[in-house]
């Protein structure tokens, strides 16, 4: 397994990061710091895309030389891409992280599949019943995410410390106001935040920060020939053996790369050449199209994910 | 590596777009000004909207006639449910674009006076204002409300955007009245650098492009174009400022003390500070991920290394020695009260300010109508007010001006019981033991260098009359005036700042 891209250059050679993406990273890693001396059981949302790379990079820039002083959690709803795991894995040993691994035992039991729930039930047993067991498990008082405010509308409004109850719920229209970069991280037992440090990020940002910084990232991210099904106007990678191609559908090879990385069912893969970092900053710079575009999620309704986020989705 | 996809022209464009820090700004103005059309204008024309996201717009949007078979771009900021049901803006919205030249962060803040905490909230990490007016109605008192709290939060660059000029049949002379009344108001607040620009956002004239005869006789730039040349904050000068975030103590050979540096420079040797014990150190290292470092500038994010154990931790500040800031138990500052508790005097509060946290009772004097501009004796700040506070703590609290040091000289303040950020607040001066008298407020009004030994000296500083009258109306000049001279001098008698350089 190759966690390092094909053509980078050696450290010691590394540019200086331009002042834009340097600023981006001050803020990251002060929000980190912070967190880490306010709360007494912080963790870290790890989903093992592209923006939990960036998120875990700067966690380790953040509390260097020493250690990352808490665990990675990885919601696993059993249906994420075996290559996520693998990397995942690897990452996990390369960097001598501490991973909790949590898996809704429900989804077993009672054999809740993206299939046969549909994509919202699925969504909400797996992820969202998931992530508030395991934080609840772990007594978290603090949860870094990956969220960035260009993603999505309702992300637009997120504070970078955004305040739950006990229940996880949160309350767009009572947010605590947030004055320069002094964060209240203020709660009583029982309630969280989630500490977002990626915020003022954009895609581009992400992607450029990826290429100055070396950093290693799942192969599917990189475009390949690889065997896809045509489903509901989503091309589904099919290299899953619990993917059943149903009457109709055509299995076809082409030139594939995901632009976001969830369940294999419910992320569709763009047509694209891109196979290394330069071609893909130089796609999304031309790109028409949000990254959103390709999640099933985000589509049940017009302001979807503003519901699922109430309900503690991240 | 493979650039085939990349000519050599776009790379050279990337590299220099990325020269700069993002600027980020605010837009403000009275209800109905048009603000969120106008950032949605920004973001179609910059192509920041994509065209799955216009998709849903226009589907959203098909109640909505604008008339021009365009989205309604205002859709594009509401993000809430609760706001395209009310069809108001009612929190801050975080944006980005970028063009070939530079990157923006916008945050659009509302226009409802019972949103102003929110505007403060938006301008507190601003560095221009795009205040906008409808051509038809002209500066409105929310106009002023918004410039006034703009300048109060630190922000020094005004764009003046006159909207909807195409309702007013491209007028030159409704223009120039408008211009020039926002002009003289940011003056008096002290904003000199005011770019006003005549523009449609809906039809998209003046914003990114300036394109037909409408507007021939305006000669200024696009407000694209104005906000690529704006300013980002100008380094902090005053002396270095490491407020310590943390203690990193991975094993027993090293200590390091994380933070990000608040103002100033450090390289190793260097002799500081260790505030408020007051002990002195020198720093040995800068340790970052990336290297071991032989300087840090302010923004930088570092963990230091000094040559002798100590005793530091979180919320103590690191500092040169010859420039320290302000230490003592009493400070007066400016606040905004953001909770519907409002200010409560006397009650104990939390005081959070870079890492430092303590208590802190909060007594009002002050508060300003931001309609007329006047100050007046209060003893509460209600939700929204502007007011002028004593803050008394318990312990020793350090702080910088906020006029010197965004970073070290603003704070909050949390309610002990409910735990809400209740105002934000910017340090405006020390106030030392006795303040009865002139030698104490020995920042602000009276420079930094009095002796606070000597009753019996005063400090003479020659203004320019329009600022030294400013200063006469002003709240503390009004609490000081029984220790304070005030005569007319001939000009040529002195030499300015500006003039003894060499």
């Amino acid at each position: 397994m190759n966690l390092t891209q094909p053509e980078q250059k050696p450290p010691e050679q590394k540019p200086v990061l331009d002042p834009h993406l340097k600023a981006l990273e001050n803020e990251a890693i002060f929000i980190f710091r912070e967190v880490a001396a306010e709360f007494e059981n912080p963790v870290m949302l790890y989903s093992v895309g592209k923006d939990s790379s960036v998120l875990l990079h700067l966690a380790r820039k953040a509390f260097f030389p020493g250690k990352i002083p808490f665990p990675l959690l990885h919601v696993n709803t059993g249906w994420k891409f075996e290559e996520m795991i693998e990397f995942r894995d690897q990452v996990v040993k390369n960097y001598d992280l501490d991973l909790i691994s949590y898996t809704n035992p429900r989804g077993a039991k009672e054999n809740i599949t993206p299939f046969t729930h549909g994509s919202a039930r699925y969504t909400d047993i797996m992820k969202t019943e998931a992530l508030l067991t395991a934080l609840n498990a772990g007594k978290f008082d603090a949860a870094f995410g990956g969220a960035r405010r260009d993603e999505e509308a309702s992300r637009a409004k997120e504070r970078i410390y955004s305040f739950r109850t006990p229940e996880h719920k949160w309350d767009p229209r009572n947010q605590r106001p947030e004055l320069w970069s002094i964060y209240n991280g203020m709660i009583n037992k029982g309630e969280s935040v989630r500490a977002f440090p990626l915020s003022n990020w954009t895609e581009a940002d992400i992607w450029r920060y990826i290429r100055a910084e070396n950093i290693p990232l799942v192969d599917l991210y990189f475009a390949k020939k690889r065997p896809v099904v045509e489903r509901d106007g989503m091309l589904i990678l099919a290299s899953d053996k619990r993917l059943e191609i149903a009457k109709g559908e055509k299995l076809q090879e082409l030139w594939v790369r995901f632009r976001t990385l969830g369940c294999f069912p419910l992320s569709g893969a763009i047509r694209s050449r891109a196979q290394n970092l330069d071609e893909i900053i130089s796609e999304i710079q031309t790109a028409t199209v949000s990254e959103r575009q390709g999640r099933a999620i985000d589509r049940d309704q017009s302001g979807s994910m503003e519901m699922k986020k109430r309900e503690g989705y991240f | 590596m493979n650039f085939s996809l990349m000519s050599a022209p776009e790379r050279d464009f990337e590299t220099a777009k990325n020269q700069l820090v993002p600027l980020r700004f605010i837009t403000c103005g009275s209800v109905d000004d048009g603000k969120s059309t106008l950032i949605g204008r920004l973001l179609w024309d910059t192509k920041a909207v994509k065209t799955d996201q216009a998709s849903k717009l226009k589907s959203d949007s098909k109640a909505q006639n604008n008339g021009l078979d365009l989205p309604d771009f205002a859709l594009l900021l509401d993000g809430l449910q609760a706001e395209r049901e009310q069809g108001i803006t009612i929190d801050v919205a975080y944006r980005y674009f970028s063009t070939s030249k530079r990157s923006f962060i916008v945050a659009d803040t509302p226009g409802h006076e019972q949103y102003t905490r929110n505007m403060a909230t938006g301008a507190s990490t601003a560095d221009l204002a795009i205040i906008l007016v409808d051509a038809r109605a002209g500066i409105l008192e929310q106009t002023k409300r918004h410039a006034m709290i703009a300048s109060m939060m630190g922000i020094k660059q005004f764009v003046l955007a006159v909207n909807k000029i195409d309702l007013v049949d491209y007028s030159h002379e409704i223009f120039e009245k408008i211009a020039n009344e926002f002009l003289e108001f940011s003056l008096s607040l002290g904003v000199t650098d005011v770019v006003s620009i005549p523009v449609s956002a809906l039809k998209g004239e003046n914003v990114a492009s300036n394109t037909g005869a409408n507007l021939d006789w305006y000669e200024g730039n696009t407000l694209l174009t104005t906000l690529e040349l704006a300013t980002s904050r100008s380094a902090q000068t005053v002396g270095f400022r490491l407020p310590v975030q943390r203690v990193c103590r991975p094993n027993e050979g090293f200590r390091g003390y994380q933070g990000t540096v608040a103002g100033g420079a450090v390289k190793p040797g260097d002799s500081l500070v260790v505030l408020p014990a007051s002990i002195p150190v020198n720093v040995t290292e800068i340790v970052t991920f990336d290297l071991v470092r032989n300087a840090a500038v302010a923004g930088d994010a570092i963990t230091l290394v000094l040559d002798r154990n100590v005793d530091v931790a979180r919320g103590d500040m690191i500092c040169s020695l010859e420039a320290k800031p302000m230490m003592g138990k009493e400070f007066v500052a400016d606040i905004i009260a953001l909770a519907s508790t409002g200010i409560e005097p006397g009650k104990r509060y939390w005081l959070k300010s870079a890492s430092r946290r303590q208590r802190v009772r909060v007594e009002p004097f002050t508060t300003v109508d931001l309609n007329s501009g006047v100050w007046s004796d209060t003893e509460r700040l209600e939700m929204n007010a502007i007011g002028k506070v004593r803050l008394k703590f318990e312990e020793t609290a350090i702080f910088d001006t906020y006029a010197a040091n965004r970073g070290t000289g603003s704070f909050i303040l949390i309610d002990p019981e409910e735990n809400t950020t209740i105002a934000g607040g910017m340090i405006s001066e020390l106030v030392a033991k006795n303040p009865q008298n002139l030698h104490d407020y020995k920042q602000g009004l009276v420079g930094d260098n009095l002796d606070e030994s000597d009753d019996e000296k005063l400090v003479l500083m020659a203004l320019p009359v329009a600022i030294a009258q400013k200063l006469q109306k002003s709240a503390i000049f009004e609490e000081l005036k029984y220790d304070i001279a005030v005569t007319r001098i001939k000009r040529k008698n002195f030499k300015l700042l500006s003039e003894q350089k060499d």
